[in-house]
């Protein structure tokens, strides 16, 4: 396949891994976090970490949109396909994503619901168009990479008049994210993030540049590079992160320099500010409350805010207890060390975040990491 | 059947099927006699008789059921109609069995198109014959629109497989050899394609066929060092190989570089985030064989024409914790799991 295998290739990938080996110090540890599960989906297909030195641990980071929405605003989405006139348009992996008490999407269309699974924002459009005394809400979900899509959607909506139709916005923010995972009163209790540099990430990145990561890597000391999602683009980025620990370097290195530049899609990021704006604060299954993390529609376009619209409030659901995503997406311990993994949390009941979607550290270790079956490491 | 007195005709190109045609009446014996014994044709069906007899043979028969809800209804490569005549044909084929008859129900929406109808019988009546099988039993409801998506269709078919021929998927042992019959994903590939929100432009095809002649080469070849067939429809290979797993305790290690998958069908499932070992098939299937024969019935898969891409994956392993594992092309290992959500509703 033309413009992938020239990324997948194995000897390549065998020669990197090798200057990997070679550059490690060996009287260290390297653990570095891929933000993204783009990252973690061609780690764990590639089985990447097969090919690291002992030493060398990458840490799965929450940068799955499906998985960090808390079962909160899947209570709120469930709220609103209660109403008869509501048509829900949600993205297919969000159908399984758990509400509280074992409520789901998946089990609110069972009961009656009117939920349509879409692949595009032009599908919601043209449902409005064809349904025009539907209330057709669209359930935008996901990192800066899918904000631009709503952005226009709305503009659409509002050249088209389609007065149907309406966003319930839960787009959030990778940098507040990652800012979060470094600091937050929680980590105290984990005691301390044994990071030493970020996979940044990819597509994200296309929009927002490389810029806004700059700060993080100056304040917490934190080398950072972008990479591609290939898997060749993810030993390479190792590659760059080992350089930079070894030689005290915390810059934001541009590994996907094929696609990402420091400034970002100006037009993108321009349609995004021109409709959205900052919420104070956005809560994250795993990460808890994030402050300026997450986005809401500006009050002048507050008639296509479902939230506004229909008048439905943020219910705070609290996380199971005895889940340890926060101490697993943070890198202080790993799936098997928590209680929940594998006996009531899997892939098909998730409960923390990291077992929702395929891409959460948790239900990646299950799908591809399990066969390894190493001893249970607990890192101090 | 007969119909007295003067009725008009079926207007296949612009008629539509009504309540009246699932109502028992005239109108009913119009389309039964018109259209599906037309499209299926056979002494059986000729007697119209509420049932048909026939001789049994000695050895052991084989029956399978399955119901056809696929959506779209007409996709490349074929339609429900094809698919549920070679769907239920396959399902009596894994046995080892030589597949005999078939019956065929029909769920119609009200408003059907009878071009539609009659495009679908066709090429049921024609995968029929072309399989050897006859059609000779079936029933006709309609339901008011809205009450089913077009058309539903449910297929059953019994076979007689030989006497000493016993394929069960608790009968693979380790050391085994892992065979498929050729190229993953093509069917689940095509109907995506056609998608009404999804629609992208691809020369794919479904590759759905009757697999029992390329199973009686098998056998032929093989015998009873033949342990296990499937055909790997929902979930794909990787659901088949993880149920055989789980039946006969045991592991399977696959060599992802051996997978035959075409560049279009990896394509598509890259750009939609699919595996192409957990798509659907139509017209492949999976085949556990004793190592000390596995050559052989795959020489004998690559004689034929449905098995002309056919290869060995992957071997059975000894592994308490059943895992389907999987060495990536890049030489690390991963687990082959099954699909946890449905991937893609109503592919068949």
């Amino acid at each position: 396949m033309k413009y992938a295998d020239e990324f997948r290739d194995k000897a390549i990938a065998q020669g990197i891994a090798r200057a990997i080996g070679l550059e490690v110090n060996s009287q260290r540890d390297y653990r570095f976090m891929e933000f993204c599960g783009g990252h973690t989906h061609a780690i764990s297909r590639y089985a990447l970490e097969d090919l690291l030195p002992a030493n060398v641990r990458m840490i799965h980071g929450p940068g799955c949109p499906v998985c960090v929405l808390p079962a909160s605003r899947i209570d709120m989405a469930i709220r609103l396909v209660d109403r008869p006139e509501v048509t829900l348009c949600v993205y297919g992996d969000l159908m399984r994503a758990p509400g509280s008490h074992g409520q789901s999407l998946l089990r609110a269309k069972a009961l009656g619901g009117d939920i349509r699974m879409v692949y595009s924002t032009l599908d919601a459009i043209r449902l409005a168009e064809q349904a025009p005394s539907r209330e057709v809400v669209f359930f935008a979900i996901g990192f800066e990479t899918t904000t631009p899509p709503t952005a226009v959607m709305i503009r659409i909506a509002e050249k088209k008049r389609l007065k149907g139709l309406s966003v319930f916005c839960n787009h959030v923010l990778t940098p507040s994210a990652m800012h979060s995972i470094l600091e937050n009163p929680k980590i105290r209790d984990i005691g301390g993030v044994p990071i030493d540099g970020f996979i940044g990430p990819a597509h994200v990145s296309t929009i927002i540049g490389t810029q806004p990561y700059e700060p993080l890597a100056e304040q917490f000391g934190k080398p950072i590079v972008i990479a591609g999602f290939e898997p060749l683009d993810v030993m390479q980025a190792i590659l760059m992160l080992v350089r930079q620990v070894n030689e005290d370097r915390y810059e934001v290195e541009n590994q996907y320099s094929r696609a990402v530049t420091r400034e970002g899609n100006r037009r993108a990021k321009e349609e995004v500010s021109q409709i959205f704006e900052l919420r104070e604060q956005f809560e994250w299954r795993g990460l808890g409350v994030v402050p300026n993390s997450g986005l809401k529609l500006k009050r002048s376009y507050a008639q296509f805010d479902a939230e506004t619209r229909f008048a439905i409030h943020d219910l705070r659901v609290a996380d199971n207890p005895a889940c340890e995503c926060c101490a697993i997406l943070r890198g202080a311990k790993r799936p098997v060390d928590c209680k929940l993994f594998g006996t009531v949390c899997t892939p098909e009941t998730p409960i923390g975040s990291c077992m929702v979607s395929s891409e959460g550290a948790c239900a990646a270790y299950w799908t591809y990491g399990r066969v390894r079956d190493e001893p249970l490491r607990r890192l101090s | 059947m007969s119909a007295k007195g003067y009725q008009r005709k079926l207007d296949i190109e612009n008629g539509r099927v009504d309540l009246s045609h699932g109502s028992g009446g005239r109108a009913m014996a119009q389309l039964i006699s018109g259209l599906f014994h037309q499209a299926f044709g056979n002494e059986w069906l000729a007697r119209c008789n509420d049932q048909s007899a026939f001789d049994v043979a000695a050895g052991r028969m084989v029956m399978t059921t399955d119901g056809y809800v696929v959506s779209p209804l007409f996709f490349p490569g074929g339609n429900i109609g094809s698919l549920a005549v070679h769907g239920t044909i396959n399902d009596v084929a894994m046995s080892g069995a030589h597949p005999l008859y078939l019956s065929a129900s029909f769920i119609i929406e009200e408003g059907f198109p009878f071009s539609d109808l009659k495009a679908i019988a066709d090429s049921m009546g024609a995968a029929a014959r072309r399989a050897g099988v006859h059609i000779i039993a079936g029933d006709t409801k309609v339901v008011e629109r809205g009450k089913a998506d077009g058309l539903f269709i449910s297929t059953t078919g019994i076979g007689i497989v030989a006497d000493g021929l016993d394929l069960s998927a608790d009968k693979a042992r380790v050391g085994d050899r892992v065979l498929v019959s050729g190229s993953l994903g093509d069917h689940g590939v095509a109907i995506m394609s056609k998608r009404q929100n999804l629609a992208f432009q691809t020369e794919v095809v479904s590759d759905s066929a009757a697999l029992h002649n390329l199973v009686a080469c098998m056998v032929a070849a093989g015998g009873s060092g033949i342990r296990v067939i499937r055909d790997p429809t929902r979930g794909g290979v990787a659901a088949t190989l993880n149920e055989i797993a789980h039946q006969s305790g045991l592991g399977f290690r696959l060599q992802e570089a051996s997978i035959p998958v075409k560049p279009a069908v990896a394509a598509i499932c890259e750009l939609l985030g699919l595996d192409p070992i957990h798509v659907a098939n139509e017209g492949k299937l999976v085949a556990i064989v004793a190592p000390d024969l596995a050559d052989a019935v795959l020489a004998a898969m690559k004689a034929h024409p449905l098995g002309a891409e056919a290869a060995d994956i992957g071997e059975a392993v000894a592994d308490e914790r059943k895992f389907v594992q999987m060495a990536t092309g890049f030489g690390g290992r991963r687990i082959v799991d099954w699909l946890w959500g449905e991937q893609l509703p109503r592919i068949c």
